[in-house]
């Protein structure tokens, strides 16, 4: 299995694999984040809804959400259509409707360590850096951000590599278009389908090498630079 | 410094309702029992929590008033806070945990030198550390440090020395002390154990329930036949007494206090003459005489009045004297206090056993 094996397509797949991960990670720690915050510090009925909500890709099919999201997307449903009407063409079978299908499906590998972070931190902290003249921007840059740090590393990764190794939601939403849609976990089934074992086999061991460096790294970096002890 | 504070706040079955209207310099202490509603009273004072109903001036700033909407958010007090537990920032070296507040402060034109500090915390070894590997007694100095650089103009302790052990708990009352006198900055500080206090207040805001029951001078409040203090079985009165001689033959020092003057004898070794010292009198070990004895062990006799008495329970009294202007609980039995005819007005001798150095 040398190098060769990977074909231009392949190539196409692994590099929109990746932007697809990168940008669909970023989206989620910016919304994950005051999502995170408010599960953590609220108490409401609403939560309990919310956190349900939030969790369901979870344990959802991941053909029933992708089914859900072809209709919410596509150019005759809620969203879809507004894009349409926008843009001028839809959200399926198109890489920005596989970015939002992404991030929903994705939500709660990124959600749920934040959160956890969060509720670990407390508000004691807080209310400290209030006390010292810390408004409360000021406070989450600079007490809460750091001391979540971990939260944060676990929930990038999470993000980073579920999405990455997505395939039902994709195949549903995005369909199978190579240099648009086709991302590596469908190149692999298509190799497997076609019975080109040596490509799945090269592309396989990339993800495998991929996601086993990254949680190295993680694992590393947590370990040389806990919380607070330089 | 003028603080008033009315608060009113229902949390569950506790209902705070606190009226506070006081000078406020030195240091005030706010006494009373756990769940009396201390902490929740100073997290209204903060603006850590806003009672329903309230209303809050410090000097001429108007910090909230429900009636117009008013409520200004904790970063904008000028207010400092010890916590109970440290709160310092893990993730922040020490050095970094005592700037956080310093370089947030608005009053960066104020009288707290961040060197004056470090000095009295001794807090210069710890800078480079992480609050992580220090003793609960260092944590604690690094976090009185902090909310002192941090310019307020009110600094308030939330039992700051409830984690820790006597000799710890003593010692950061020295500091606090020597920062108090250093910095003429008000405190408020908070506990349920009266030796804190009487070492540290020079007034007293009691509560009970909720409720801010009565304010004043320390040794009013302790001596007040109407309020609990003076029924506990710990009661007691403080006298701020200086030393005018030290008697090297016999160990004693020679303390003076009141108006007109009483002498007052201590063997202590570590004081030296012309230092102030606060001395804790408990009334259990105040005796009543009515002729002045000539054959006694006990030194210190004073001429005192009595100006209160109240049964404690069917078999004690407590009475309370003035010696000069200074009031003197005693505690006595009631077969005392009938065979002596002990009642107001009376003058007598009163002889304190042992006393108990405070500061």
């Amino acid at each position: 299995m040398a190098i060769e094996t990977i074909n231009s397509m392949d190539w196409q797949a692994l590099k929109l694999s990746l932007l697809l991960a990168f940008v669909t990670t970023a989206i989620l720690l910016l919304i994950g984040t005051p999502m995170a915050w408010w599960l953590a510090h609220s108490k409401g009925r609403f939560k309990t809804i919310a956190e349900a909500v939030i969790s369901l890709p979870l344990v959802l099919p991941p053909t029933v959400l992708g089914f859900y999201l072809l209709i919410f997307l596509g150019p005759y449903g809620w969203l879809g259509g507004a894009w349409v009407t926008i843009t001028g063409h839809a959200l399926s079978f198109r890489f920005s409707g596989l970015v939002i299908a992404s991030v929903i499906y994705s939500l709660p590998f990124v959600v749920q360590p934040l959160q956890r972070a969060f509720e670990t931190i407390g508000t004691k902290p807080l209310e400290a850096a209030a006390t010292l003249g810390a408004t409360p921007w000021d406070t989450f840059i600079n007490v809460a951000f750091p001391l979540a740090r971990g939260g944060y590393i676990t929930a990038t990764i999470l993000g980073f590599a579920h999405t990455l190794g997505e395939f039902g939601v994709v195949l549903m939403v995005g369909g199978n278009i190579p240099g648009q849609t086709q991302v590596i976990s469908i190149a692999i089934y298509d190799h497997v389908e076609s019975l080109e074992y040596a490509q799945a086999h090269t592309l396989s061991a990339l993800l495998l090498l991929l996601s086993f460096a990254s949680l190295i790294f993680v694992n590393a970096f947590n370990r040389r630079t806990p919380i607070g002890i330089p | 410094m003028k603080l008033e504070a009315r608060f009113k706040l229902i949390k569950g079955d506790f209902t705070l309702n606190s009226n506070l209207a006081t000078a406020i310099s030195g240091v005030t202490g706010l006494f009373g029992p756990s769940g009396s509603g201390k902490t929740t009273f100073l997290r209204c004072l903060a603006g850590l929590e806003r009672a329903t109903q309230g209303y809050l001036r410090f000097g001429d700033d108007i910090w909230q008033d429900e009636a117009k909407n008013i409520f200004l958010p904790p970063h904008q007090r000028p207010v400092g806070v010890v916590f109970q537990e440290n709160r310092l920032f893990k993730h922040l070296t020490v050095k970094d945990n005592l700037l956080f507040g310093r370089k947030r402060s608005k009053n960066q034109k104020s009288s707290i030198s961040w060197d004056g500090v470090v000095q009295i915390l001794e807090l210069e070894p710890l800078l480079n550390r992480h609050p992580q590997g220090l003793s609960g007694g260092e944590q604690q100095r690094v976090a009185i440090g902090r909310a002192i650089l941090s310019n307020p103009e009110l600094l308030i302790m939330d039992e700051p020395l409830a984690s820790m052990d006597q000799t710890g708990s003593r010692r950061i009352l020295g500091f606090i002390s020597s920062l108090q006198n250093q910095l003429q900055l008000p405190i408020l500080h908070v506990s349920h154990d009266m030796g804190e206090i009487l070492q540290l207040a020079d007034y007293l805001a009691v509560m009970e329930s909720g409720e801010i029951i009565a304010t004043g001078p320390i040794s009013d409040m302790m001596t007040s036949l109407e309020l609990p203090l003076a029924h506990r079985s710990d009661a007691s009165t403080v006298l701020t007494a200086r030393v005018v001689a030290h008697d090297p033959s016999y160990h004693l020092n020679h303390l003076e206090f009141g108006e007109p003057a009483q002498r007052l004898f201590i063997a202590n070794n570590n004081l030296a003459i012309g230092d102030k010292v606060r001395v804790r009198i408990f009334a259990r070990d105040v005796s009543l005489a009515l002729d002045h004895p000539s054959n006694t062990s006990i030194l210190n006799l004073f001429p005192a009045q009595v100006v209160e008495v109240a049964q404690e329970n069917p078999a004690q009294y407590v009475v309370k004297l003035m010696v000069g202007n200074s009031p003197i609980l005693a505690r006595i039995t009631k077969k005392s206090l009938q065979s002596l005819s002990i009642k107001k007005g009376l003058s007598l001798i009163a002889q304190v056993k042992s006393i108990a150095l405070e500061r």
